[in-house]
């Protein structure tokens, strides 16, 4: 397909054979996916450690209030642990996901363990939404949500530059209202 | 059009209010009886009262009838009613969706019926005419119909062909043997074992009590959806598909083809010995209306309630053209991540359907018109990456998934995705053209067919590829 308008990184060619699926799945091999910003690691890495922090936190105050040191070592080691595993964790994740669109639909990919793909034809969307948490906001990123007719359609990209999710927003409006159909 | 439609200003039956009044009429000439009853028939003195009750009910009842009227002209039915707050609705008659003869039992006492035209808008969109006698119910359907249609009434009459019955005395068996129903009749069984193993006699008393009241909710459960599934009937119209049922309440309804957005067959665990099976229709924007019978309402729209597997096969056949049963099977190392549903496991692609066999213990048969889906979605889980094998769904309207293509080759997933976003696309297009719900009837689908041929875009499978499941290349 022609260039992409739209401002974004594009998604690294296919990792070289760690992953043995990807060789066979015709759809990750598109060209001209992208990807989303990197700064959304770091939102996931602060919500980890916050999360890691209060969990310490708990014990440790667990810990004094009962007298038992026990307690606080445990929680300790699951948050530590939490926290490393996690963070390695969300690199790949944010890794994972990334968004194509083409002529007539837009591609949406993410997860590791779980992998998904979903289509989403641009005639069949409703509504687009762009929302910004606190986090995300202090990031400059947003996320994009699209909506069809079935509640499970499950179509959003977090992690976009501001700018260039309100592009594709508006891009997508564009595009939903060129290809509008009815249910 | 032979007849121009026009029906001059008339009211409903006089019975009406009685029958609007219903149930809460009944209970108030109840209560108003009791003093009766505990006098021992003598008067008393709160007896205006009661009078004064009566008349108030008798004008009330006496002014919605006089303000309530209804006509045909200029190609709109009008319907006016209320006093206080007047309603004018008109309908077209071109809008017509649907015209239903809905009678409630109380209706049916007095031969009366309600007539409710549906225009499958908004919610208050619906012109009800409630009451008015039987047989006139009959002629103003048929007359809103064929004007709708424009075609004379004999033409529309002659235009609906039977499609399936359900025989009464198959559907009595069924109803016992339906859900956890068979679980529920062992329960009650349990109790009354159990009443006459137990010496006492005060507890003997109990668990009989426990055991009547359990066989009566149970007896009216099943009651209830006997009476909805009673001398069921399923007919093409030109307008959808006409069903009937009912033994008190009878409810004509009529549900649009293009309104269905997938088709389910479920093979019951106890209907299996019989062969027997349901084909269930889910139907967009289908929120159980208010007075709408229980059997017919919902989201699943229940088409068949009973019939064999060969019935249920040609009433496909006819009903949705293409709608074959899924016979590509998963590569056999998905048996070992699906233990006890690798049997049923089975998925098609036909012209205009998407179709996937699932279920552990009942087999269920999903058909999705790929022109109602909304999107595709592609997954693999952990043991799925290891197996080489993915899942496709096909999302269509509502809450509901659609259909599961589940643990296929990831590859062949992959190519089927790609295959079924381009299939969806040409299936929507031809909707746009054709400005018709779907794969429907075989005249149509030639139709499109030829008009997809002209479009230049890829051809629908034939059932000779879906026989071998979606092509796999080697490798």
């Amino acid at each position: 397909m022609e260039t992409d308008p739209i401002p974004g990184k594009q998604l690294p060619a296919p990792p070289p054979s760690s992953d043995p699926s990807t060789s066979e799945a015709p759809f990750f091999d598109l060209a001209g996916w992208q990807a989303i910003s990197p700064s959304l690691g770091r939102i996931r890495q602060i919500e980890v450690g916050g999360a890691s922090v209060g969990l310490l936190l708990i014990g440790a105050v667990a810990g004094l209030v009962t007298g038992v040191a026990l307690i606080s070592v445990v929680t300790a080691v699951v948050a530590i642990g939490g926290w490393s595993s996690g963070s390695l964790y969300i690199s790949r994740r944010v890794r994972s996901w990334g968004y194509l669109a083409r002529d007539q639909d837009l591609l949406v990919r993410r997860g590791v363990m779980f992998r998904r793909l979903s289509v989403v034809p641009y005639g069949r969307m409703q509504t687009v939404d762009v929302t910004a948490g606190p986090l995300e906001r202090a990031f400059r990123l947003a996320t994009i949500r699209l909506h069809t007719a079935s509640a499970s359609s499950d179509a959003r990209i977090p992690g976009l530059a501001r700018l260039e999710a309100a592009a594709l927003r508006d891009r997508l409006a564009d595009l939903g209202e060129a290809h509008a159909e009815g249910l | 059009m032979s007849e121009t439609p026009n029906l001059p200003w008339q009211r409903l039956h006089p019975l009406s209010p009685v029958i609007q009044l219903g149930r809460s009429a009944v209970a108030v000439l109840f209560v108003l009886a009791i003093p009766y009853i505990s006098n021992g028939g003598r008067q008393h003195s709160g007896d205006y009262f009661d009078v004064v009750i009566i008349a108030l009910a008798a004008v009330g009842g006496l002014i919605s009838w006089l303000v309530t009227r209804w006509c045909v002209e200029g190609g709109t039915l009008r319907v006016e009613t209320g006093l206080i707050r007047r309603r004018h609705t008109q309908v077209p008659l071109s809008r017509i969706q649907s015209v239903d003869v809905v009678r409630p039992a109380l209706a049916r006492i007095f031969g009366l019926a309600e007539v409710r035209v549906r225009t499958g808008v908004a919610r208050d969109g619906d012109a009800r005419l409630a009451y008015v006698a039987e047989e006139r119910a009959e002629t103003i359907r048929a007359n809103l119909l064929a004007w709708s249609h424009g075609v004379t009434i004999e033409e529309a009459e002659s235009l609906e062909q039977p499609l399936a019955a359900v025989r009464n005395r198959r559907l009595l068996l069924a109803v016992w043997l339906q859900g956890v129903v068979p679980f529920e009749i062992l329960l009650a069984v349990g109790f009354l074992v159990a009443a006459f193993l137990v010496p006492t006699p005060g507890g003997r008393s109990s668990l009989l009590g426990t055991a009547a009241v359990w066989i009566v909710l149970l007896v009216v459960a099943v009651g209830n959806r006997l009476n909805s599934q009673l001398a069921y009937e399923v007919a093409e119209a030109p307008d959808g598909l006409r069903i009937r049922g009912g033994l008190i309440g009878t409810v004509v309804e009529t549900l649009p083809k293009e309104r269905i957005q997938a088709l389910r067959q479920i093979e019951p665990l106890w209907w299996r010995p019989f062969g027997w099976v349901r084909v269930d229709a889910d139907v967009a924007g289908g929120q159980r209306r208010k007075g709408e019978d229980r059997g017919m309402s919902g989201q699943m729209r229940i088409l068949l309630p009973v019939a064999t597997r060969k019935e249920a096969a040609l009433f496909l056949a006819e009903v949705a053209r293409g709608a074959l049963p899924p016979n590509g099977r998963p590569p056999s190392r998905a048996h070992i991540k699906t233990l006890l549903s690798y049997h049923f496991l089975a998925v098609g692609l036909t012209p205009g359907w998407g179709a996937a066999c699932t279920g552990r213990l009942r087999r269920t048969t999903t058909w999705v018109a790929l022109n109602k889906v909304q999107s595709v979605r592609w997954s693999q889980g952990p043991v799925q990456r290891r197996l080489k094998l993915a899942t496709l769904h096909l999302d269509v309207a509502g809450r509901r998934v659609g259909v599961s293509l589940k643990d296929r080759d990831s590859l062949e997933a992959h190519q089927m995705g790609e295959q079924l976003t381009a299939l969806c696309r040409d299936a929507r297009q031809l909707d746009r053209i054709t400005a018709k719900g779907g794969p429907w009837s075989a005249a149509d689908r030639d139709h499109q067919m030829s008009t997809a041929a002209a479009l230049g875009s890829r051809c629908p499978q034939d059932q000779s590829d879906a026989s071998q499941g979606p092509t796999v290349p080697p490798g």
